[in-house]
């Protein structure tokens, strides 16, 4: 089988967390929570800073400026020059980096375990003590616009991608790009970025997350060093974003480019997300999106209209559950040859009718249960995949408790839960249906 | 008051602990096949990566793209299983098995859990050994592969690296994509992928790692049982091949507000003794962290793109060394003049010391850290018997790294870098920027 994800980044989301007798956690006078996940097996740490503030925290007008602080992070402080961090960390045979989405910005380094003291007392330094100079944050905004041609504005795929979501959205800010939109990246400021680093940079509104060849007690000791001292910020309140209306009308959209060669249809609909304490709808949207969608060949979609009726070359189905605020549920399917986009929409839709009319295949139920068994075991040879997960659960409003559940809480869906979710979610006027066409062949949408 | 914190952390390096977890064990199985062993078994699962030597560049004459589709067909049904049982059978064991094929091997990578290794590993001998290649399976991925043929021909970045390679390497394989072409893969038959499999899948080429909850006893059972109904011997390897780049800049036209740019010159051997002082070269001046030249002047200095960086590819029948980065279409060409002003400054002077201090204390640093996970280490060890290394080389390969000085870098720029031999191949719509041929 090939996967041709060049298009489509979707990926099923059945992996489980570490078992609960490798993680430690505690919190700091201050505010910051830390979490210790230890795995012995190579000399190696990964320190991870998760800011409870992204994208969909930024107020409207200044778009792209939780992104573009992150880029600024790296322009140093008192005590570190521009580049200063990441050349000591190479220095060391480490690698750092950073990312940004909707509802976090998280920043890491990955080094030799005896080296967390020195990456610790940088990260915490910057968590405070950032300076930005002049020359400094005009270079980088021009590094971001780089990056928004790169992989928007070069992407026919991204552009669609980016336009659909503002329509998926119409009142929540996941509607905005986290890169931001480019007229007002064009106009970020030295200031929008300080007003932004000063508010949520803070040890009360982040996660400290240690993995690898660590103690709990080590970690604890440096981290009081460190990050114990530093002043949590005054100004951090609930995260209450503008939330949603009745949906009501469904959203239909077309786009063409002549850089596009496949076309294909995609569908969102808005989904709920894991919540603390009430994980079940989203785990059994998790099994919906495996059964529909998640292998190429034995998932329903792919059954149906790749092997059946062979009307497509690929299918998907993909939900992650692991946000905020209430996110989408995607499928997408890619067209045979002479297969148009009218017909291959509408055979979705008679694979999603039909599944709903005739419920989880028993077999296929199962088989996806002993995959979530064996997800907690492979998930153990991946210090940094644990990490993250855990990083991502703790700043989106999901606890120590929710991460350590979650297995068990996907265990106890059953195939009606399944349904029921389906039923729920599958509601056009819920929905955003994309049609990417090749410039020289556009077709009417209905 | 930084350098000063510099150099301390750099004498701490006399202090790097050894890589006391990664204790290889070289097998030979009853039935003569070597293997590769880490024993680790904290974790009830075993990784397993086989690689055989060859790849797409084993295609026959006018049969380009049978390598790939054939080893995209292994997992589409064997034995009795059809493509859906054979599926859904690796789903009930929660095993991972999965193939792929590049320039120079076909990989096979597997995840077993140890309670139903035996089943697990049933199934991929299956794969290896009587794949069905059903015409329906034949027809069902085909049209995939063809799909991305047509993406591919539309995305500037893959546009750039064909162009390249075509320049570089022209009717050689290395000179076109393993994907094929439309109408290759629309002529192939179903004995053109059997001829594949036994071209490109032998014993004579197998190269095999395993790390994870296994003994020896066991792994060479499991790899007699998986390998040893293969072909003796595969199909003869292509001629090695030396890259003819020519200096100058090659525009292909394409309709966007950025220019993706491959860039590179011919590159050097992999066994030859300059090879670690042209990769600790290649680190401090093309590397992709923000201690590296090209990132400092492209992106920090002049903020010209997101990222630039560079590679050596030592392949096994020909050698670059290449680039790539992307600008909007009005930067595209002061960041190649920067590039080239850069590669011409290193060809004459070299490194300083600070920048190979810094470029050995990382790449020495680093490669302890690779072996982080089952399948990391599988990956690693697999590769390193497909380089020839002994099982040492673990253990030896950062004193090699610290052997190199100052005057092998500014000897060895001198010997390999060619400013005036520098190809840029832009796609895009360059503004200010000629094709220069």
């Amino acid at each position: 089988m090939i996967h041709l994800l060049r298009w489509l980044t979707l990926v099923a989301f059945l992996s489980a967390p570490a078992l609960a007798d490798e993680v430690t956690t505690f919190n700091l006078d201050n505010g910051l929570q830390v979490v210790v996940i230890e795995d012995h097996r190579a000399p190696v740490v990964v320190q991870m800073v998760w800011y409870r503030a992204g994208a969909a925290d930024e107020k409207r007008g200044v778009s792209g400026i939780a992104h573009f602080l992150e880029h600024l992070m790296f322009k140093g402080t008192d005590t570190l020059a521009p580049g200063e961090l990441s050349k000591i960390v190479e220095a060391n045979g480490g690698s750092d980096n950073a990312f940004t989405s909707w509802d976090y910005t998280a920043y890491f380094q990955r080094i030799a375990a005896d080296r967390l003291e020195l990456v610790m007392r940088m990260e915490a330094d910057r968590m405070r003590n950032l300076t930005l100079s002049e020359d400094d944050w005009r270079t980088e905004r021009e590094v971001i616009i780089e990056e928004r041609n790169q992989r928007t504005d070069s992407d026919p795929g991204a552009i669609f991608g980016e336009q659909r979501r503002a329509a998926q959205f119409l009142n929540h800010p996941y509607g905005t790009p986290v890169i931001g939109w480019r007229h007002e990246m064009e106009k970020l400021t030295r200031q929008d970025a300080l007003d932004w680093y000063r508010l949520y940079y803070a040890p009360n509104d982040a996660v400290l997350v240690v993995a690898g060849d660590v103690e709990p007690e080590e970690v604890r000791t440096l981290a009081e060093k460190y990050y114990g001292p530093l002043a949590p910020s005054p100004g951090i309140k609930p995260r209450e974003r503008p939330q949603e209306p009745p949906q009501l009308s469904e959203r239909r959209m077309t786009f063409s480019d002549p850089r596009v060669s496949q076309p294909y249809v995609t569908r969102s609909y808005l989904a709920p997300e894991r919540n603390h304490g009430a994980q079940e709808k989203a785990a059994a949207l998790t099994i919906l999106a495996d059964i529909l969608g998640g292998n190429g060949q034995t998932s329903v979609l792919a059954r149906k209209l790749q092997f059946d009726t062979q009307q497509a070359i690929y299918t998907s189905a993909s939900y992650d559950g692991t946000s905020l605020d209430p996110m989408t549920f995607n499928l997408a399917v890619v067209p045979a040859e002479g297969v148009s986009m009218a017909e291959i929409e509408a055979a979705m839709d008679a694979v999603l009718a039909d599944f709903l009319e005739t419920g989880v295949d028993a077999d296929q139920f199962e088989r996806v249960k002993t995959r979530i068994r064996a997800s907690m075991i492979y998930a153990d040879d991946d210090v940094n995949g644990l990490a993250r997960r855990y990083g991502e659960a703790l700043t989106t409003g999901l606890t120590i408790e929710d991460v350590q559940a979650w297995p068990d809480v996907l265990a106890r869906v059953t195939p009606a839960d399944v349904m029921a979710a389906a039923a729920e979610v599958f509601d056009r006027r819920h929905a955003v249906t994309g049609w990417m066409m090749r410039a020289d062949a556009p077709e009417v949408m209905q | 008051m930084m350098h000063k914190l510099f150099v301390g952390l750099v004498s701490l390096w006399l202090a790097w602990p050894a890589l006391a977890n990664v204790k290889i064990e070289e097998i030979t199985s009853p039935g003569g096949i070597k293997a590769w062993l880490v024993e680790e078994h904290s974790i009830p699962f075993t990784a397993l990566e086989i690689r055989f030597r060859g790849g797409t560049s084993l295609d026959a004459p006018g049969k380009r793209g049978a390598t790939l589709l054939m080893s995209a067909l292994l997992e589409e049904g064997a034995g009795t299983l059809d493509s859906r049982g054979f599926a859904e059978a690796r789903e009930a064991l929660a095993a991972d098995i999965s193939f792929d094929a590049f320039d120079d091997g076909v990989s096979v990578s597997a995840r077993f859990l140890t309670e139903n290794r035996p089943e697990a590993a049933a199934l991929l001998e299956l794969a290896l050994t009587d794949p069905r290649f059903d015409q329906d399976a034949i027809d069902r991925v085909r049209a995939q592969v063809a799909s991305i043929i047509r993406s591919d021909a539309k995305d500037p970045g893959e546009i750039a690296g064909r162009t390249f390679d075509r320049l570089a390497f022209g009717d050689h394989p290395y000179g076109s994509s393993g994907n094929g072409t439309i109408d290759s893969i629309g002529t192939l038959t179903r004995d053109d992928l059997v001829a594949a499999k036994a071209a490109a899948m032998a014993r004579d080429r197998v190269y095999v790692a395993a790390v994870g909850d296994i003994d020896p006893r066991e792994l060479g059972a499991l790899i007699d049982d998986l390998l040893g109904e293969l072909p003796e011997t595969g199909a003869p390897f292509p001629p090695h091949v030396d890259a003819a780049l020519t200096g100058g800049i090659t525009v292909v036209d394409f309709a966007s507000p950025q220019s993706v740019v491959s860039f590179g010159q011919s590159g050097i051997k992999r066994d030859d003794p300059d090879f670690f002082a042209a990769y600790l070269l290649n680190q401090a001046l093309g590397g992709s962290g923000f201690a590296a030249r090209l990132m400092d002047e492209v992106r920090e200095k002049r903020g010209l793109t997101y990222g630039v960086s560079t590679y050596l590819a030592p392949m096994d029948l020909a050698e670059t060394w290449q680039g790539s980065f992307a600008s909007a279409n009005e930067k595209v060409a002061e960041a190649i003049e920067v590039i080239r002003a850069e590669w011409a400054k290193a060809a004459a002077e070299g490194l300083t010391q600070a920048e190979l201090d810094a470029a050995k204390t990382y790449l020495t640093g680093s490669y302890p850290l690779r072996f982080d996970g089952n399948e990391r280490i599988a990956n690693i060890l697999v590769g390193m018997q497909s380089e020839g290394l002994p099982a040492s080389y673990v253990t030896d390969r950062n004193a090699y790294i610290e052997a190199v000085t100052l005057d092998d870098i500014k000897r060895v720029a001198a010997r390999l870098m060619k400013p005036g031999d520098l190809r840029f191949v832009v796609v895009g719509r360059p503004v200010g920027l000629e094709a220069e041929n």
